[in-house]
């Protein structure tokens, strides 16, 4: 598998008028192209801002961050981000909201924009698509803003505690919902979370981090095949897997 | 993968029979809603009715109170006191201070919402000038502009100028950041912050700022011409308490309670109009 990201040696720091704060030190990790990766580790350790390093939006104190073997310099084209929330624009339809990300980048060609409308089409939104977000459910919504990210062609996705604001239910639907999306998209994801069965559902791989600083504590391989996440959260080795992280977190 | 969603607040059953319960509650909210519009009504006939017989029997002096039929009167022979007149230079002046005023307001918060250091540094200047009455800038602006109609104008974009700065730029700061996050990991400029994200999420914000606006650039407009003195509502008023015409005072007031709500109301239309389908 061909390395699309990569991480050196990477240590962030944040300067603030009460002194200076180590989010993550000494991080080095590798991505391949169509793996999914999670980050686990203690609430407040630094896993965010691995992810918004990057995405660009931060840049590292030390170290280096290649994607395709090029440093990152900014929050350029070849990056989808999603966040927590789904963010979508409220005065915006749903059709308006997916060209968002085209429409910033300037590239709201007639080749782009008939392929947001594939995908509007392909994930079951094309009747929705002159509704406002007010109108769909939470799972609907950000399905909508994974939809938004899809439209501009990212090479890597980076998901950011993306589901943490749906209630369980929703969010067992919504991760098996966007696992499928990605996988059927030929996609790479990295994924943040606090969740330790939902890393261990969506990812190949899951990266433990220790407390504050952020280092690496420990990479697990998660060997269960071809399976959604729901249907891997019925595999006897689940729980194994997340029991093993679930320890070595509270070590930390 | 492609489950069903229905979206939520569609179960209003739309052309379907109703229940009889539903039918029932639906006939007395239409039924409240006509009491009130009812009751609205009656309070201002009666007060009317009751000012009138109070003059007519001399509870009250006539003369000092006025009376709604006087008022009529004075409303009905517009040739003699040119009551028309008066009320297009109010509305005039008012109009422009306004467009004036909001305008300059919106224009100056978005270029201090562009630096904020700059915004940091005016920060004080703006609570003052803010706080400041600025009816006492009456006689510098006379001086300044010529005691005309541009004195006015002036006088109204002063009362209403700062207030939407002040507004603006805080509903620009107060854009939910997520959102401005979620642009920037789309790669967003400064500038396209502003135009897809931070203006049109404040929308609300200057419509709400525009109301207060209207009323504001009157209050400005009256107290110009009560200074200046040369035509409109506000010299109407002040002429009238001059010669002792309280027909005319009245009637002065009565007719900028009527364009106040009439612009108030131009100003709910248009935002109906720009809001509709956006919810919260």
């Amino acid at each position: 598998m061909r390395e699309l990201l990569t991480m050196q040696n990477v240590t962030a720091r944040y300067q603030s008028p009460d002194g200076e704060l180590t989010a993550a030190e000494n991080i080095s990790l590798t991505v391949s192209q169509g793996e999914f990766v999670s980050i686990v580790g203690p609430s407040g350790c630094g896993k965010s801002t691995l992810l918004t390093i990057m995405a660009g939006l931060k840049r590292p104190s030390e170290g280096k961050v290649l994607l395709d073997g090029e440093p990152i310099t900014g929050p350029g084209g070849k990056i989808g981000y999603m966040l927590q929330k789904d963010n979508l624009l409220e005065w915006r339809t749903i059709y308006k909201n997916i060209l968002l990300g085209l429409e910033i980048r300037n590239r709201l060609t007639p080749e782009n924009i008939e392929y947001a409308r594939g995908l509007l089409r392909t994930y079951g939104l094309w009747d929705f698509r002159d509704r406002y977000p007010s109108q769909l459910s939470g799972g609907m919504r950000q399905r909508v803003a994974l939809i938004r990210t899809l439209a501009v062609k990212p090479e890597i996705f980076l998901l950011d505690e993306a589901f943490s604001a749906l209630d369980y239910q929703t969010r067992l639907t919504v991760t098996d919902d966007i696992y499928s999306i990605l996988r059927r998209e030929g996609q790479t994801m990295v994924m943040v979370t606090h969740d330790i069965p939902e890393s261990v559902s969506m990812s190949d791989r899951v990266v433990v981090l220790s407390g504050r600083p952020a280092r690496i504590k420990q990479i697990h391989t998660i060997e269960l095949g071809d399976l959604t996440p729901l249907e891997r959260r019925d595999d006897i080795r689940f729980n194994e897997y997340s029991n093993e992280i679930w320890k070595e977190l509270r070590e930390s | 993968m492609n489950h069903k969603c229905t979206p939520p607040g569609g179960n209003t059953t739309a052309g379907a029979e109703l229940s009889a319960e539903r039918r029932a509650y639906l006939r007395q909210v239409r039924r409240q809603k006509q009491e009130i519009t009812l009751w609205r009504a009656g309070v201002l006939v009666g007060l009317l009715l009751l000012w009138e017989i109070a003059a007519r029997l001399g509870w009250i002096d006539s003369f000092i109170m006025s009376s709604p039929s006087r008022i009529l009167d004075t409303l009905f022979s517009l040739a003699d006191n040119q009551i028309l007149m008066h009320f297009s230079v109010t509305l005039y002046e008012t109009l422009t201070g306004f467009v004036i005023g909001a305008f300059g307001g919106l224009l100056l918060a978005i270029l201090l919402w562009q630096s904020e250091l700059v915004s940091k540094i005016l920060e004080p200047y703006l609570v003052v000038l803010n706080s400041l009455p600025k009816i006492a800038l009456g006689p510098v602006i006379i001086i300044w502009v010529g005691a005309g109609t541009e004195a006015i104008i002036v006088m109204a974009v002063a009362i209403s100028m700062i207030v939407t700065v002040l507004e603006m730029l805080e509903g620009f700061r107060s854009t939910d950041p997520e959102l401005i996050r979620m642009a920037e990991t789309f790669g967003a400029s400064r500038q396209q912050i502003f135009r897809k994200i931070v203006f049109p999420a404040n929308i609300p914000v200057l419509f709400n700022s525009l109301k207060i606006n209207i009323g504001l650039s009157l209050v400005g407009v009256i107290a110009g011409e009560f200074l200046v003195s040369k035509a409109g509502l506000g010299y109407l008023i002040v002429y009238g308490g001059q010669v002792f015409q309280l027909d005319l005072v009245m009637t002065g007031v009565i007719i900028l309670a009527l364009m106040a709500v009439g612009m108030y109301r131009c100003i709910t239309l248009v935002e109906n109009r720009v809001l509709r389908g956006r919810r919260r």
